[in-house]
């Protein structure tokens, strides 16, 4: 038995179990023969996949994982954490129940995401040694009889391992074990070899007598890559999306840097300077061997008619600023539009759209007072004013008393109930109070002062006039 | 001979310094505000394209900005192209930049985590040429990044508007420190026009420019801009005070 499912292992089938002891314990078991050849390939399947959203460098870890090496892609979802939840749900919408854990090193993030999380784990580089200190044996990637072995000798978690002396147990097991243990502690190396997909287009350059470091070379090179890139692609009549710049190191590490771009890009001029403001965050160490740009997703380029009008000039292309400054905020920023939303409520009457998104049908009020500041939360305002539609006379925010001298108003937004049940009878009165100084305010009572269940008739500030 | 040179010699000395100082900048235009009385006490009849302008609000408009940022959107909606708002609080309220005539379609915001991100991001948009104008809201302009940004306008006839708004009110005293910028404005609200019903008429300011390359220093009461982002000289400023209540007289008359 290699594996069973959820409604067997409720039966107390489990791998590892002889399959006719487990038709004794339930008759009617559906036995399928493992097809070990087509998981190896679904397996890579799933690694071209994840390659094309998540990561520059993804290989399969067969029999049952994926290892990603998320080092300057997980910025591109926000954060590492937000990284795997995205890896894990994307996972699901497939019908593939994944689990996933971003750690130090290859071993450690295997054994942890096996072993304990449920169904992400997000463990510090410095603190990956402790988390996997009790995890069974099992968990280091060690051949069966080995496993046995150190079992018979009474050794059940990694810790026990680390702490031991190493002399006797290589002399006994042989090399593999400290290595694997090794790996698992972030103490010895372990390259990934990234998958590749044969549609891929990809150029490469090996320097192989002389490897390269200084940013100036690199930055040279990779405007000959991007060279070869974009008439490998013309060919196809291609533009890309996403690229790849990967940077092989004489000591087997390879480094990354990856590149988006909002609409399909075939221009040299552009994408070398996409991935030439990244060179700086590459660590050549001892120098680069050899540099691969791919295009990882392209997206056919089609040429539209400028303008149908040819006395106006067409207006001015900005996608290629915004994708420098995407590519330059990165995690520390964002980059938007902010649309009309569907609704009257202050709150939700915006709503941010990626820059290049078509514009909306929807528009704003033209002639309803809005002001140029809008709180983040509507703060609360001592003020007395006559119901049920006076504006108040005189009222106090952040501790500073203000007369009203003229006021505008009330402007009944009502709350929406298909959206929220609370604000089924919810409705608010909006006034625009001018101070004798000329300040501008934007208040708002809770409810409509005639109806109880409305509101409670607080009053808050709620933005500023220019 | 000195006292009494003739026309001609001066005339041609002005082009040829204007030459000079115009070497290496593209195509210059302006923007005028569309107010004769301005326009006309402003150098070139408006606000010069490629450069900076600096807006500040006065008084509490010095932490909220909300009356310079309407001013920033009122220029940036009469540019041509679209516009890059940098900002490092998101607390903008879009609805009454569409108001003061920004199409929503025309706005990138760009929300950055620090004001260094957000110059720099400032500058590439400038050097783009492809915007109309950048808006950056900063508290912080050292005459370094304010040189920059002017040059990067310079460069390429991109309008640089920088908002200036601080955290505290007593941090405003920075505002009389010199940047590099072509103009320095101070916007403060004043009360509303009066209307002849109770209610609040079109926003006033006191729009002062307290530098002006090769200008002279201003102060003038407007009116906030209207849905095409034109800011108007008041009527009872510009003819005169009326004596109240003005629309009954001009009925009866």
């Amino acid at each position: 038995m290699l594996a069973a499912n959820d409604a067997a292992k409720g039966l107390g089938i489990y791998p590892g179990a002889a399959a006719a002891s487990a038709q004794a314990m339930a008759a009617d078991l559906i036995i399928q023969d493992a097809d070990l050849v087509g998981d190896r390939d679904g397996l890579e399947k799933l690694a071209l996949w994840a390659l094309k959203s998540f990561s520059p460098i993804v290989a399969a870890d067969p029999p049952d994982g994926l290892v990603i090496d998320a080092t300057g892609a997980a910025h591109l979802k926000g954060g590492e954490a937000a990284y795997l939840k995205d890896l894990v749900h994307r996972l699901a919408e497939v019908g593939v129940a994944g689990r996933a854990a971003v750690s130090g090193s290859w071993g450690s993030a295997h054994a942890l995401a096996r072993y304990i999380a449920n169904p992400t784990l997000v463990v510090d580089s410095a603190d990956s040694g402790r988390a996997i200190a009790g995890l069974p044996v099992r968990a280091l990637r060690l051949p069966g009889e080995m496993i046995d072995g150190l079992s018979k000798l009474g050794f059940e978690v990694v810790g026990e391992l680390e702490a031991s002396a190493r002399a006797p147990l290589v002399h006994r097991f042989g090399p593999e074990l400290m290595r694997r243990l090794d790996q698992a502690y972030g103490r010895a190396g372990e390259p990934i070899e990234p998958v590749e997909a044969p549609e891929l287009v990809q150029v490469r350059r090996a320097f192989a007598p002389e490897p390269i470091s200084a940013p100036e070379t690199l930055a040279r090179y990779t405007v000959k890559l991007v060279q070869a890139l974009c008439t490998a692609l013309e060919e196809r009549d291609l533009g890309v999306r996403v690229a790849d710049l990967r940077f092989h190191r004489v000591d087997n590490r390879i480094e990354a840097v990856r590149v988006a771009t909002a609409k399909p890009v075939r221009d040299l001029k552009r994408l070398s300077r996409l991935l030439c403001d990244k060179i700086e965050t590459v660590d050549p160490g001892f120098g680069i061997e050899q540099m691969v740009l791919a295009a990882v997703a392209t997206e056919p380029l089609v040429w539209k008619p400028q303008a149908n009008d040819l006395t106006t000039p067409a207006p001015p292309d900005v996608s290629d600023l915004i994708d420098t400054l995407a590519n330059r905020l990165g995690q520390s920023g964002r980059l938007y539009r902010l649309d009309p939303g569907d609704s009257f409520v202050p709150e939700r009457s915006v709503q941010r759209v990626a820059p290049t998104a078509m514009a909306t049908e929807l528009a704003w009020p033209e002639n309803w007072p809005r002001p140029t500041r809008l709180l983040a939360r509507p703060e609360p305002v001592t003020a007395m004013a006559l119901l049920p539609d006076q504006p108040p006379t005189a009222f106090t925010w952040r501790g500073q008393r203000r007369r009203v001298v003229r006021a505008d108003g009330p402007e009944r937004i009502h709350g929406e109930w298909w959206r929220r049940p609370g604000e089924l009878w919810a409705a608010r009165d909006y006034f625009q109070l001018e101070t004798e100084t000329g300040e501008r305010f934007w208040v708002f009572r809770r409810g409509d002062g005639e109806w109880g269940p409305s509101g409670d008739l607080s009053w808050w500030m709620h933005g500023l006039f220019g | 001979m000195l006292a009494n040179p003739p026309p001609r010699a001066f005339e041609a000395l002005r082009v040829e310094i204007a030459k000079i100082e115009a070497r290496g900048r593209a195509g210059k235009g302006v923007l005028a505000f569309g107010i004769p009385e301005l326009d006309r006490r402003l150098p070139g009849g408006g606000l010069p394209l490629g450069a900076l302008h600096e807006v500040a609000g006065g008084g509490a408009g010095a932490v909220d900005g909300a009356s310079s940022a309407l001013f920033a959107a009122g220029l940036a909606a009469r540019s041509s192209g679209q516009v890059l708002w940098c900002i490092t609080r998101p607390d903008l309220f879009a609805p009454a930049l569409f108001q003061a005539g920004l199409a929503p379609e025309r706005v990138i915001y760009l929300e950055a985590g620090d004001e260094k991100t957000l110059l720099a991001c400032c500058e590439e948009g400038l050097r783009h040429g492809g915007l109309g104008a950048v808006v950056g809201e900063v508290s912080r302009l050292s005459s370094t990044a304010s040189r920059r940004l002017q040059l990067a306008a310079e460069a390429s006839s991109t309008m640089a508007i920088i908002v200036r708004r601080w955290r505290r009110q007593q941090d405003a005293a920075d505002f009389g420190q010199p940047t590099a910028a072509t103009t320095r404005w101070r916007v403060s609200p004043l009360p509303s026009s009066p209307l002849p019903t109770p209610g609040v008429g079109r926003a006033r300011w006191f729009v002062e420019l307290i530098r002006c390359k090769a200008g002279e220093r201003l102060e003038f009461e407007l009116e906030a801009p209207d849905a095409a982002g034109r800011l108007a000289l008041p009527a009872d400023v510009a003819y005169g005070p009326a004596a109240a209540p003005s629309w009954e007289r001009r009925a009866a008359g």
